[in-house]
This record gives C-alpha cells, structure tokens and sequence, in this order.
C-alpha cells in the first residue's frame, strides 16, 4: 500500500494540473466549498420563502422544494448534464454542471433546515421585534435570522460534510475528483483494488469525520451558551 | 425543443428497459431495507451496551460508514473486496450478478449506519427509568430492551426510519456506477440510444418521486396512526 | 390616550372579547385583573394589534389602530409592551437590546442609544450589567432589562401583559418596585396582573374581567373592600380564602 501512496499522492491530491485541469482532492474541496457557499445564501431565501406569510411565493417554493428533496441527485445532475446543454444551448464543463447541480440540491435542503431553525426558535422574539415597531422585514434581519443561523450551524456543518460526499457523484460525468482518480489509479496499478479503495475511503474518513466532530463541538458549544435549535432531530439528515 | 413524444414511454422496447430499471430499482430497495434493519438494530444495541469494546465497536462502524460516501462504498464492494476473497468464491460471484450483490451490501451497511443513530436515538427518547424498571423486574440487559424498552421506542423511531428508507430509494440509483441496470441506467441508456433526454429523464424523475411520494405518504399515516403516547 | 369602542373579537366561534369599552386617560395608571380564560390579556394584546378585533374601534392618540392601511409599526413604536415571558434577544448583549430599536426606528446615533440606555438600566438597577448576556441573568433581572428596553422608545403609553407570573416568588417585588416608579413619574400605565398589592397601592383604577366582558370598573378601594359585582366577589374571595368554598 506504500508504494502506492508514494507513487501516486500527487495524482491523488491535485490530478493533472498543472499539466491538465485541477482535479482530486483539491477539486473536490474546492467544488464542496464553492458548491455551499453558493448554496447557503439560496438556501436562506428558500426557507425564508417557506415561512412567509404570502401564499404566492410558498406554494412554489414548496413545490420545488418537495420535488428536489424527492429526486436523487443523480437524477438532478442528468437534467443539469444532458437536458440543460439543449435548452440553453450553453455547453457547461463538468464542473459548472455538478457546481449548478449541487446549488440547486443543497439550496432545498438548506431551505428545510433554514425553515426549521426559524420555527424552532421561540415565538415570542418576533413577537417581541413587532411590539417594539420593528417591521416583519427587520424584525427577521435584526432578531430571528441572526439567532436562527446561530443555531443552525452545526447543522450547516454537517451539511458541508454531505456536500464533500456528494461531491463523488461528479465521477459519473467525469469530473476528476477523487473518487474518480482513484478509479484511475485503479486502472493503471489494476492488481491492488481493494487498498486503492481503502486509502480513498480513509481519506474521506478523515475528512468528513474531522468537520461532523467540528460540529458535534460547535452544538455543544451552542447549547452551553443557551443557543441551540429547539430539535436538532427534526431538522432532516441528507445522505449521499 | 422537442415535442413532447409520449409513444417512446409508454410501449415498445424503451418503455420495457425503463420498466425493467424500475422494477430492479425497486428491488435494491427491498433486499437493501431488510438487510439493513437487522443490522442497524445490532449495530444500535452495541452503541448502547453496558460493555465500553461492543460500545466502541458501534461507533467505529457508524462513524467510518457515514463519513465515506455511498458511491465509494460501490466502488470497493464492486473493484475491490471480490480481490480479497479466495478463488472460488471469486469465480461464482463474477458468474452471477455481482454488480446487484455488491451494490446491495453498500447500500445495506450504508443505510444501516444511519438507521442504527435513529434507533438510538429511539431508544434514549425512553426515560431511563423504564429500562431501570425492567432491570428491577430481574430482566437482564436484552431482556429488558426486548420487553420494556424497544416496544415503546418503536413509535418514536419509525418516522426517521421511513425517512431514511426515502433516502435509501434514492440511493439505490448510485448502483448506476458499477453497472446495475436499475432505473438510472437504464434512463441513460435510453437517452443515449434516442438524444431524447427530456422524456428518459422525464420518466424516471415521475418514477423516483412517485415512489418517494408514496413513501412520504406512509410516514404521514403513520404519524397519524400510532401517535407517540408518552406519560 | 387609548379609547376602545364596542371592541368585540372571536377565536373562531369562542367570543374572547365582548362589547368592550373603555377609556384610558393620560397619566392613568390601570389595572386589569380577573379569572383565567377572562380574557384580559386578549385584550391588552388587541391595543398594539398584537391581536386583531373583528368589530369596533381602537384610537390611541385618537387615530385607529385597527384601521386597513394603517402603518402598525409607528404605533407600536409609541407604546411600550412588556411580556410575561420578557423576550430578551439572546444574541444581543442587555445594552444592544435596549438599543436595537431606538437606532433602528429613531435613527439615533450609537453614542446617543448608548447613553439613552444607561439612564434606563440605571433607572431600573442594571446598569452594572449593561455588557451581561441575557442568560446570565436572573429572572427578574430579565424583566427589569425588558422595561428598559420598552422605555428606551420614550413611549407614552407602558402595557404590561403579567409581568411577574412567570417569576419566581422572591424576584416579583424587584420588578414590582421599578413598575411603582415609573408611575410616580406620571407614565399612563395598563397592567395586567394578579399581583393585588400593587393594584391596591399604585392603580388609579381596577377593571375586572371575565368572559370577555368588563364587568367592574371601581378604584382599588372600592374594588376590594366594596366589590359591586357577584363575579367579582367570588374572585376576591377565592383568592383571599383558597380553600372556603370546599368547606
């Protein structure tokens, strides 16, 4: 196992750049990270969209909402790979493609945890915001977004986590991330399959466990200080 | 855009393959959601156990199996764990369907480790003085659970388990990877044969969510129907 | 300062609120007690429109608050409102709480909310805790910092929805003393509550509900000592003898 890792680490980590595009695990840090981080502010306007009192902007985004969490992402990231190219005549790289694909996936389940995290906490604050004078708008801004995303991150956390493992899925378009370089390295070493997939499950090990710890402390951390989602077991599990 | 072609889904050999990647899917399903349920009872009952090893244990297979995703665990059942079993046993699995077989065991022991944190979960929302009840009675440790405390914790876990059976329907299409012909597949091939993908895709996403509908559905029955009674 | 005229409000089919109408004047301290289920609290709630009404009218200032079209915020800004739960925002600090709303609602720069807010936490016997969380207070420190919040808005009209009934028993007095204080400085209060002692001390007037209905108004003398309706004699009487009518 050694001599593979000595060999190939390299190849593992970054793929072929510099002399082909970025790939490994630097690719799919990099396509989690941008993939949430695009995620995130969609995934807040979802849930607030989810809570609203206006009937025209729920029902649609529960809508699409509900169909998304319904799908596997494969299934999302075929429409994003094979149908979007001939409606929009744009043809997107792999990366683009899963980077939409994981947008729009993650985005509906954020919605479900922003929206849980704004029901879970008290009623009484925005009450209290309103009674002041504070209209639904700021009293949102100011009082409950700032406590509900508080509260939430652990679970944003996690959700990073599930966004690292859904990464691997870009292997069926061809995206060289590092399940796919695995299976490339597979191919050429071809006598030791079971090791090369032991060091790639390692390495996911390591890093997902690492952040969901990450955030097992930032819950408690949270709790401490009296801050944490009323029930953290409502808020849905994603598994990819 | 295309029109529309309904004729493509609804007879001749296109309609058969979709067919036949649902049917299969469905049976991923089925094999993978009673293998996994025993286990993640083992596994749930070991996280609890009054022995810290058979704790450890516990932890160590949810732990590793939850922070690897699904389609690694494919790939290592399908390229690499046949490698390490002894010639014989190589040659017959490779005869038969070894990409269906392997992608039932991830799928399992993937589930099972997400099921295993919901039936923990399940049984912890039981006051501890119903298990100290059941001990009083002079039950043992297993006595106990089977009598006392896995009764009441079955309402408390069949929500999240149901929600995790949708997560496990979904998952079935990441067999795609290593070759089964469920539904996933099948909807690429047809898109490939045809570069009609509007109306592969279009099947296959009514398919995955009227079966996630119908799953969705049953939780809600439930809940209706054996509400949590607490004291 | 606060007119109610043939207010009427339903739960669906349950009345809560029947024929109401009363007039608060300025500098009126008003107390409002009665059974549970009376609806006095429902009713408190309906003059900021924290609770809608389905018939009559409610001037404060002698416009409507209830009215479609009206700008319910630059009401709510002019009336202060203290729960029984006090509310305090955790992720602010005691002194932003106080602040929050004057710099948003006001425009007051920082230095001068700052400054605002201390007077206030001074004036209830907080200020030493201006940069405290709110968890790392006591109950009926949380209350007092509530009050300063409300006051920071310089409102004419206080409304206190039990403001000690969720207390416990040793901590009611501290926020009783600061409610007694602010009367003193002439502030038009409407308090709901069961605390009898103060509404015997500080209250101008007792209104005493129940079912939805006002059905005495008398000052807290003659509430107490001469109870006019049947009602109320059984309330005053059930809680001065707990335990008389199973006798």
């Amino acid at each position: 196992m050694l001599e593979i890792i000595n060999d190939y680490w390299v190849y593992f980590l970054i793929g072929q750049y510099p002399n082909g595009p970025l790939g490994g695990l630097v690719l799919t840090l990099l396509l989690a990270s941008c993939g949430l981080v695009l995620a995130l502010p969609l995934g807040v306007m979802l849930g607030l969209a989810r809570v609203s009192p206006w009937r025209w902007l729920r029902w649609p985004v529960t809508g699409f909402v509900f169909v998304v969490r319904g799908l596997p992402l494969l299934m999302v990231i075929f429409w994003a790979y094979f149908f979007l190219p001939s409606v929009t005549g744009v043809k997107t790289d792999q990366f683009t493609t899963m980077l939409i694909a994981l947008v729009v996936f993650d985005a509906a389940y954020l919605a479900e945890i922003v929206r849980a995290g704004i029901q879970g906490l008290p009623r009484g604050q925005m009450e209290t915001a309103r009674a002041l004078g504070l209209g639904y708008g700021r009293a949102m801004r100011l009082v409950v977004l700032p406590q509900s995303l508080r509260s939430m991150l652990p679970s944003l956390v996690n959700q990073f986590v599930s966004t690292i493992k859904e990464t691997s899925l870009g292997y069926i378009i061809g995206l060289a991330e590092v399940s796919f370089i695995a299976t490339q390295i597979n191919t050429q070493v071809f006598t030791k399959p079971a090791q090369i997939y032991l060091i790639l499950g390692l390495t996911y090990f390591i890093l997902c466990f690492g952040l969901s710890r990450f955030a097992y402390w930032l819950e408690r951390r949270l709790a401490r200080r009296g801050m944490s989602v009323a029930n953290p077991a409502s808020a849905p599990k994603v598994s990819a | 855009m295309p029109l529309f072609d309904y004729s493509l889904l609804l007879t001749g050999k296109y309609h058969d393959m979709l067919v036949g990647g649902l049917l299969l899917s469905l049976q991923l399903l089925a094999a993978s959601l009673l293998l996994a349920l025993p286990i993640a009872l083992v596994v749930a009952l070991l996280r609890l156990s009054p022995l810290a090893p058979l704790r450890w244990l516990g932890f160590a297979y949810v732990e590793v199996i939850r922070n690897v995703p699904l389609l690694a665990h494919m790939l290592f059942w399908y390229f690499g764990a046949p490698e390490l079993l002894p010639e014989g046993i190589k040659q017959w699995l490779y005869a038969g369907h070894i990409e269906a077989y392997s992608a039932i065991i991830a799928l399992s022991l993937y589930t099972a480790a997400f099921m295993a944190e919901d039936i923990r979960s399940g049984i912890r929302a039981i006051p501890t003085v119903q298990f100290e009840a059941g001990r009083a009675l002079g039950f043992g440790f297993l006595g106990t659970m089977r009598r006392v405390v896995l009764p009441q914790a079955l309402r408390v876990t069949v929500p999240p388990l149901i929600s995790q059976t949708l997560s496990l329907w979904k998952n079935t299409s990441i067999a795609t990877v290593i070759g089964v012909a469920e539904l996933m597949y099948q909807a690429g091939q047809v898109e490939s044969a045809t570069f009609r993908s509007f109306e592969s895709f279009a099947f296959a996403s009514a398919a995955y969510l009227t079966v996630s509908l119908a799953i969705t559905g049953l939780a809600t029955w439930y809940h209706h129907r054996y509400p949590v009674r607490t004291i | 300062m606060i007119e109610l005229q043939n207010v009427n409000k339903w739960y669906g089919s349950y009345q809560a609120l029947v024929d109401i109408n009363e007039t608060i004047h300025k500098g009126e301290v008003v107390v409002v007690c009665g059974p549970s289920g009376s609806g006095k609290s429902t009713l408190i709630r309906t003059f900021n429109r924290l609770e809608a009404i389905q018939s009559g009218r409610i001037l404060f200032e002698g416009r409507d608050i209830h009215a479609p079209g009206t700008d319910v915020n630059a009401f709510r800004s002019r009336i202060g409102f203290v729960f029984q739960q006090f509310n305090l925002f955790p992720h602010l600090t005691v002194l932003q709480n106080c602040t929050m709303a004057p710099m948003q609602l006001r425009g007051l720069s920082r230095k001068e909310a700052d400054e605002r807010a201390m007077a206030l936490l001074q004036r209830v016997g907080l200020a030493n805790k201006a940069n405290a969380w709110p968890s790392e207070l006591s109950g009926g420190q949380q209350q007092r910092v509530a009050i300063a919040r409300a006051l920071a808005m310089q409102p004419p009209l206080m409304l206190f929805d039990e403001p000690t009934s969720a207390l416990d028993p040793e901590m009611v007095g501290e926020v009783l003393l600061v409610m007694r204080d602010l009367t003193r400085d002439g502030m038009t209060m409407v308090c709901v509550t069961h605390e009898m002692g103060f509404a015997r001390e500080v209250a101008d007037r007792v209104l005493f509900m129940d079912e939805g209905k006002v059905l005495e108004r008398a000052t807290p003398d003659d509430f107490f000592n001469r109870p006019q309706h049947p009602r109320a004699q059984q309330f005053l009487s059930d809680i001065r003898s707990p335990f008389a009518r199973g006798a």
